[in-house]
C-alpha cells in the first residue's frame, strides 16, 4: 500500500510554461505583481502546446516535437507528463494542447475502444472524425512487455508469458493503466489462463526498484523502455501474439496551422527502436529531457541554450506558478468562505449544510477531486482546474473559524449590541467580525499553508509549480529533483505562515491582542 | 404621576419552564424602581422583554403610551439604556470608541459627541485620561462607569440595569453605589434597577418590586415590606438578607 502514496503523486507532471519563464527571466518576480502577472499571462495569446504522457518516452518525444516546430518558427510549449492515455485525449479534443505523441495499439483499444484490430488507415479515419489528425509511424513499435529478473527467468525457465502458469506464485505488479486498459491485464490473463493471486497496482517506476529488490516478480513495460537493460531484466516473449502493434505516432488538431503540421511530418519514420532505447537511456541518465532531444538533431546538448532553462529561472517559475495557484484559490477561499461562515455561524438546517459540505469537500482525496473537476467542462486540464480544487479545500478552515469566532462572542456582548440599537449590518461589521477577527484570520492562515503544500499536487494535471520537480523527481527516481521541489515548498509555506503571523498585528484590533 | 413602562398580562416560557407568569406592572417617571427576588425568579428575563432581547409569549408592553413591537423597537432602544454586569463593553474598542458607537452610528457631529463626554467623565467620574484605553486596561469599576457612560449617551429616558454592580469587590461597589444614587438623582433618571442585594435595593429603591417564580409578590417601600408582606415568601426573603443589611 506504501507504494499507493507516490503513484499518486505521479500520475503525470508538467514542464514549461514559457510566458511565465520569460516574466521570471526579466526578473518580475516579485510575490506583489502575482495577480497582475497572472492575469496578463492567462490573456495572452496561446502558443502550440505540445502535451506527453507521464514516462521517459513521452517526455522525450514532447520535447523532439517543441524542438521541431520551434526550428520551424512555431512558437510552442510543452506540458510534460500530463498523465495518462485519457487526460491527453481529452486535453487534445478540448484543445488545452494541439499534439502529443501517442501509440497504435492504445489509440485503437483506449480511445476509439475497438475490440477487433484495425488497419492504420482505419485509425487515421476514425480519428478524423474528432478533428484529430496523425502521423505516420515514427519508425519504432513499443509495445507493451511483461518482464522478469534475468537471473530469475533463468532459474524457472520463464522464457514466455504462457511459461507464468507453471508459477502462480509469481507476485505481479502493474502500472495502474495496464491494469485498467482494454489491452491489459484482465484480457492478458484470460488469454494465457494465468493464476496468479498476487496482483498490486504500483507506479511504472517505483516497479522497477520492487522488481529488483524481490518485492514483485514481473511487471508490465514498454519494450523500448531503457530500464529493461539497466536493470539485468528479460522481456517474456508474446507467445500468443496478444499485444497489438504500437508504432509510435504524432496526434494532432487537425485545426492546427499547416507549418507545425509538417514540422511534425517530418519526423515519420526517423526514430528507429535502438535510437530510441538510446535516446530514452539518455534522459534518464542526464536526467535532462531536452538534452536527449537535442540528441535527435545531433546536436551534442552544449550550448548553454540546449541545456534548458537554469535551476535559478526554473525555480523562479515555479515558485512563481505556485504563488500564482496558492494566492489565487486562497482569494477564493476568503471571499466565499467567509460570508459562508457568517450564514454557518446561525446555525439551522442550512448553518450545518454549509459546514457539513466544507467538511465533506476536505475528505475527498486531494487527487480524486482533480480528477472528478477535469472532464466538467470549462476545467479540464487547466490552471483554473487546479485553483478550483485548492479552493475547495481552503474553503473549510476558514468556513469553519468564521463560523466558531462568530460563535464565541459571549450572549452578553451580543446583546449589549442589539440592546444599543445599532443596525444588523452595523453589528456584524463593527462588533462581531472584527471580534471573531482572530479566529478567522487564524482559519485563513491555516489554509494558505495547506494550499501551500496541496498546490504541489497541481503538477499532476499540468498546472505547474513547486510540484514540477517534485513529480519529475519521483519519475527519475532522483531525491535531488524531488528536494528541489520539496525544499522550496516547505520554506514557502513557513514565510507564508511568517507573513500571515505578522498580519495578524495589523489586521487584529488591538483591544483583543493586549 | 404617570408610568413611563407599562406591562400588560406579559408572559414569556422557555421550552418547559414558565420564566415569567402573566404580569402587569408600571415603571413610573422619574424613579428608580428595583426588581429584586432570588435567582431564576424573572427578573431578568422582564428586564429583557422591555428592550425586546426576547420576545413576550403574551400581552403587551408600552413605552410612553406606545406600545412596542419588532417594529418600533428600532428607534425605543436609542432612548433606552441598557447596563450589564462588567459593562458588557467592546473589547476591539477603546473606551472613547465604546461610549460613541451610537452616537456615531446616528452621525451625531463631532464637537455635539466631546461635549457630551466630557459631561458624561464628570458625571461618571472617570478620568478623560483613560478614555483611550482598551477595556482590558481598565479595571472592574472603570469598565462599568464606561458602561454606564456608554447607556447615558444619548440622554435615554429609561435606563435598564441588569445587576451592573455584581462582580465588582465591595469597596469598588459602594463608591459606585454612592455614584449611581447622584447620578440618578441629579438626571432624575428613570431606572429600572435589577439586584438580589437587599441592601443595594434599599439603598436605591423608591420603589422596590420583589419578584419569586416568575410573579410579581409585591410592589411598594421597603416598609410596606417589611411591616405589610403580602405572603410568607416577602418576609422569608427579608429576613434572610436582615442579618447581612442591618448590621
Amino acid at each position: 500500500m506504501n507504494s499507493l502514496r507516490p503513484r499518486l503523486v505521479r500520475r503525470d507532471r508538467s514542464e514549461p510554461d514559457g510566458r511565465l519563464a520569460r516574466r521570471a527571466k526579466s526578473g518580475t518576480f516579485l510575490p506583489v505583481f502575482l495577480i497582475l502577472i497572472a492575469g496578463v499571462s492567462l490573456a495572452s495569446a496561446k502558443p502550440i502546446v505540445i502535451g506527453s504522457k507521464k514516462f521517459t518516452e513521452s517526455y522525450v518525444l514532447g520535447e523532439i516535437a517543441r524542438r521541431a516546430l520551434n526550428d520551424a518558427n512555431v512558437a510552442t510549449e510543452h506540458r510534460q507528463g500530463m498523465g495518462g492515455t485519457i487526460i491527453l485525449w481529452q486535453a487534445l479534443r478540448g484543445g488545452q494542447i494541439d499534439a502529443y505523441p501517442e501509440y497504435t495499439g492504445t489509440i485503437a483499444q483506449e480511445i476509439l475502444r475497438n475490440g477487433h484490430q484495425l488497419s492504420f488507415q482505419e485509425i487515421r479515419d476514425a480519428l478524423g472524425k474528432f478533428g484529430v489528425g496523425m502521423t505516420e509511424p515514427l519508425g519504432f513499435n513499443n509495445t507493451y512487455a511483461l518482464v522478469m529478473r534475468s537471473s530469475e527467468a533463468q532459474r524457472l525457465g520463464v522464457r514466455t508469458i504462457s511459461d507464468l502458469r507453471k508459477h502462480p506464485e509469481l507476485k505481479i505488479g502493474l502500472t495502474h493503466e495496464f491494469l485498467d486498459r482494454q489491452d491489459g491485464w484482465h484480457p492478458l490473463r484470460e488469454r494465457y489462463g494465468l493464476s496468479q493471486q498476487s496482483v498490486i497496482g504500483i507506479d511504472h517506476a517505483l516497479g522497477y526498484a520492487a522488481l529488483a529488490n524481490g518485492s514483485i516478480d514481473v511487471k508490465d513495460a514498454y519494450s523500448t523502455d531503457a530500464k529493461i537493460e539497466e536493470n539485468g531484466l528479460v522481456v517474456l516473449e508474446d507467445d500468443l501474439r496478444f499485444f497489438p502493434k504500437y508504432d509510435a505516432v504524432f496526434l494532432f488538431r487537425s485545426s492546427m496551422s499547416p507549418d507545425s503540421i509538417n514540422a511534425l511530418h517530418r519526423l515519420e519514420g526517423t526514430l528507429d527502436e535502438n535510437r530510441m532505447i538510446h535516446l530514452n537511456m539518455e534522459a534518464e541518465r542526464t536526467k535532462n529531457y531536452t538534452f536527449a532531444a537535442n540528441l535527435y538533431f545531433e546536436d551534442d546538448g552544449r550550448s548553454a541554450n540546449s541545456l534548458g532553462e537554469t535551476f535559478q529561472h526554473k525555480l523562479a517559475r515555479w515558485t512563481l506558478r505556485h504563488l500564482e495557484l496558492a494566492g489565487f484559490s486562497l482569494l477564493l477561499s476568503v471571499i466565499v468562505g467567509i460570508p459562508l461562515g457568517i450564514f454557518a455561524s446561525r446555525g439551522g438546517i442550512i448553518g450545518h449544510g454549509i459546514l457539513g459540505f466544507a467538511s465533506m469537500v476536505q475528505t475527498i482525496p486531494s487527487l480524486a477531486l482533480l480528477a472528478l473537476l477535469v472532464p466538467l467542462p470549462f476545467f479540464g486540464i487547466s490552471v483554473r482546474t487546479a485553483i478550483a480544487a485548492l479552493f475547495l479545500y481552503g474553503l473549510l478552515p476558514i468556513v469553519r473559524n468564521t463560523a466558531s469566532g462568530l460563535q464565541d462572542i459571549p450572549r452578553s456582548l451580543r446583546e449589549s449590541a442589539i440592546a444599543l440599537g445599532l443596525s444588523p449590518a452595523t453589528r456584524l461589521w463593527q462588533i462581531y467580525l472584527p471580534m471573531a477577527s482572530r479566529s478567522i484570520l487564524s482559519g485563513i492562515k491555516t489554509s494558505a499553508v495547506i494550499n501551500i503544500g496541496t498546490a504541489t499536487l497541481a503538477a499532476l494535471i499540468g498546472a505547474g509549480g513547486l510540484g514540477e520537480p517534485i513529480l519529475s523527481g519521483l519519475n527519475l527516481n532522483d531525491n535531488v529533483t524531488i528536494l528541489q521541489g520539496a525544499i522550496p515548498a516547505a520554506l514557502l509555506a513557513l514565510v507564508v505562515q511568517w507573513l500571515f503571523d505578522g498580519l495578524d498585528r495589523v489586521l487584529i484590533p488591538k483591544g483583543l491582542r493586549l | 404621576m404617570s408610568a413611563l413602562v407599562k406591562l400588560a398580562d406579559v408572559s414569556k416560557r422557555y421550552a418547559d419552564a414558565i420564566a415569567l407568569h402573566a404580569t402587569n406592572l408600571s415603571i413610573e417617571r422619574g424613579k428608580t424602581t428595583i426588581l429584586i427576588g432570588p435567582s431564576g425568579c424573572g427578573k431578568s428575563t422582564l428586564l429583557r422583554l422591555i428592550i425586546r432581547l426576547i420576545e413576550p409569549d403574551s400581552g403587551s408592553i408600552e413605552f410612553n403610551g406606545e406600545p412596542i413591537t419588532p417594529d418600533t423597537i428600532g428607534a425605543l432602544r436609542r432612548r433606552i439604556g441598557y447596563v450589564i454586569q462588567e459593562g458588557g463593553l467592546f473589547p476591539h474598542l477603546t473606551a472613547r470608541a465604546n461610549v460613541l458607537l451610537m452616537a456615531r452610528h446616528i452621525g451625531k457631529s463631532e464637537n455635539e459627541m466631546r461635549n457630551r463626554l466630557v459631561d458624561l467623565c464628570d458625571l461618571t467620574r472617570f478620568s478623560t485620561t483613560l478614555l483611550s484605553r482598551y477595556p482590558v486596561e481598565l479595571s472592574g469599576g472603570q469598565r462599568q462607569r464606561v458602561g454606564l457612560m456608554r447607556a447615558l449617551m444619548l440622554s435615554p429616558e429609561l435606563l435598564l440595569l441588569d445587576e451592573p454592580l455584581g462582580a465588582l469587590d465591595p469597596l469598588v461597589r459602594a463608591a459606585l453605589q454612592k455614584d449611581l444614587k447622584e447620578i440618578f438623582a441629579r438626571l432624575q433618571q428613570t431606572a429600572l434597577f435589577v439586584t438580589h442585594d437587599l441592601a443595594e435595593a434599599i439603598y436605591f429603591g423608591d420603589e422596590i418590586v420583589l419578584m419569586h417564580d416568575g410573579r410579581v409578590v409585591q410592589k411598594g417601600s421597603v416598609t410596606d415590606l417589611r411591616e405589610k408582606p403580602a405572603d410568607p415568601f416577602v418576609s422569608e426573603f427579608i429576613n434572610a438578607q436582615r442579618g447581612v443589611t442591618l448590621t
